[in-house]
């Protein structure tokens, strides 16, 4: 048998924020956006559900939560039905586990449901917990918990090296805060102004509150099936799953691999190998949706992605280049610094917006996109992940 | 004795690499090095990530490093609190080993700069715990 080709059907999100509701209560709320998203599709049919949430098993005291989301949604799995953890990049873990498995014909729809609750009572857990996402033994005990030092680090090298300025660092947050009024659903409606930026209070120098991914509990969910049937069970342009590619390095702070810590070499390997397997070069992307988890992120990635030089990403994101009518729009409805990041459910919410791109049917939509791709970085900048969607197969 | 002891707060009190602290307690901060592979791991490793050989030798990181580059940590992690602000940097020392460690309250932040002179040494804290931070080189 051939490899069959892999759709993305439609997609929906929980209310993103500070939220009074469980993980599981969240699951079922995306699930039903989801499904309301694909309203031909009987959910009886859904036979694989994949869950991608790390903190489940920690903040939630749930492990082996897929089997209590599949009873919530009121699926019975026959194919597939299993948790997915690579912390930040754990929803586009779980879309291309399902799409391996659609294409090679093990399951023939499948449900991708992410997220996290990230708050609970006790307000310092949260704090405590973020320890576990790293080399705690070595990194932790020295008190690089959580994820802001690690970045203001890279940050100041690129401003060392490069010459880049807090000024291009606050352009990314306002542009992506603007955007972020295309999200309802996400964690913030708010759009910050360059001034407001600049004067945030300090977290780690150079980066200040609005240049950080806020804490945010949510969850998203997308389908996904093989071609034949997604023609049967929608109207709208197909979406397919072109290329994707994970690459993970053994580096955590220490033993980084790059010339410094600007240098994401591993980011490089994986966009080169995602772009390959989807035939594409950066220059066919008409839309992106990449890790913002803080501003210099999605500055280093403008370049790793090969959407500028290297170094140039400041003033890339600075003349407005990766904005609405500019070279290629980054982050259309607000990224994870206005929808927030419930680590798991961050590269769903992104494949939801690409979709809805590509079917020509976002909000903020950039006028005639065919072809959008979507980056996770994970952790301490361990991994990368890198999805190609286009209406082509 | 194991990790328990390590660092503002342990997370781990069992691992092979324990001998690290041994050596820190004699004042020593030890990384490892595979004979097979001639690749040197710091954090020490008790086996080789490359063979996967068991036979690693630890030696003592010595000499002068460079600040690679810091930052100022404002809001610790929890457990980290009293400790804040404290100044996190990344050094680079002779055979291509990266150590990711505190400054020395003895360095004033006014004098800190990206490449400048570093020594790593064992750290008693006053609480009586043991860790290693940076010291002017």
């Amino acid at each position: 048998m051939a490899d069959r080709k892999v759709c993305i059907l439609g997609g929906g999100m929980s209310k993103w924020g500070v939220r009074e509701a469980s993980i599981v209560d969240m699951a079922q709320e995306a699930a039903k956006d989801c499904f309301d998203d694909v309203p031909a599709l009987k959910k009886e049919d859904v036979d694989g559900l994949l869950f991608a949430s790390s903190y489940c098993g920690r903040r939630s005291f749930q492990v082996n939560a897929a089997p209590v989301i599949a009873e919530r949604i009121g699926i019975k799995p026959t194919s597939m039905c299993t948790r997915v953890d690579t912390l930040c990049a754990g929803g586009s873990s779980g879309i291309i586990l399902a799409t391996g498995l659609i294409k090679a014909g093990m399951a023939d729809i499948m449900i991708v449901v992410g997220g996290e609750k990230l708050y609970t009572p006790q307000r310092w857990e949260t704090y405590y917990s973020e320890l576990a996402s790293i080399d705690h033994d070595w990194d932790g005990a020295q008190g690089i918990g959580l994820p802001p030092p690690f970045f203001s680090m890279t940050a100041q090298e690129h401003m060392k090296r490069y010459g880049t300025t807090k000024e291009q660092l606050s352009a990314v947050s306002v542009k992506n805060r603007r955007n972020g009024l295309n999200n309802p659903k996400g964690h913030f409606q708010k759009a910050v102004s360059l001034e407001e930026v600049m004067a945030s209070r300090p977290i780690a120098p150079p980066l200040g509150l609005l240049d950080c991914t806020p804490v945010t509990d949510g969850c998203a969910a997308v389908i996904l099936t093989h071609e034949d049937k997604a023609k049967e069970l929608s109207d709208r342009p197909l979406v397919y799953v072109r290329g994707t590619a994970q690459a993970a390095l053994h580096s955590m702070s220490m033993n980084w691999p790059g010339e410094d810590l600007t240098d994401w070499v591993h980011l490089r390997t994986a966009a080169k190998k995602a772009y390959e397997r989807a035939r594409v070069s950066p220059d066919d992307i008409d839309v992106a949706q990449t890790h913002d988890c803080f501003t210099i992120s999605e500055i280093i990635e403008m370049e790793d992605l090969g959407f500028c030089k290297k170094g140039e990403g400041g003033p890339f994101v600075e003349s407005g280049k990766s904005d609405f009518g500019g070279k290629i729009p980054v982050n259309t409805d607000g990224g994870l610094l206005a929808c927030g990041h419930p680590f798991g459910g961050t590269g769903i919410r992104q494949a939801r917006e690409i979709v809805y791109q590509l079917q020509g049917r976002a909000i903020g939509q950039v006028e005639g996109a065919k072809i959008g791709l979507t980056h996770n970085l994970s952790g301490l900048n361990v991994e990368h992940t890198i999805l190609i969607y286009g209406r082509e197969p | 004795m194991g990790f328990e002891n390590f660092g503002t707060v342990s997370f781990t009190t069992e691992a092979k690499a324990a001998e690290f602290i041994t050596y820190l307690e004699q004042g020593k901060v030890m990384a490892t090095r595979c004979p097979k592979c001639g690749v040197s791991f710091f954090p020490p490793k008790a086996d080789c990530p490359s063979c996967l050989s068991g036979e690693v030798e630890w030696f003592e990181v010595k000499g002068k490093g460079k600040l690679a580059t810091y930052t100022i940590v404002n809001y610790g992690p929890s457990g980290f609190e009293n400790d804040a602000p404290y100044i996190l940097a990344l050094g680079e020392f002779e055979g291509g080993i990266q150590i990711m460690s505190r400054l020395s309250k003895d360095i004033a932040p006014s004098d800190i700069k990206a490449g400048m002179s570093l020594v790593v040494s064992s750290l008693k804290r006053p609480d009586g715990r043991i860790s290693y931070e940076f010291k002017k080189g």
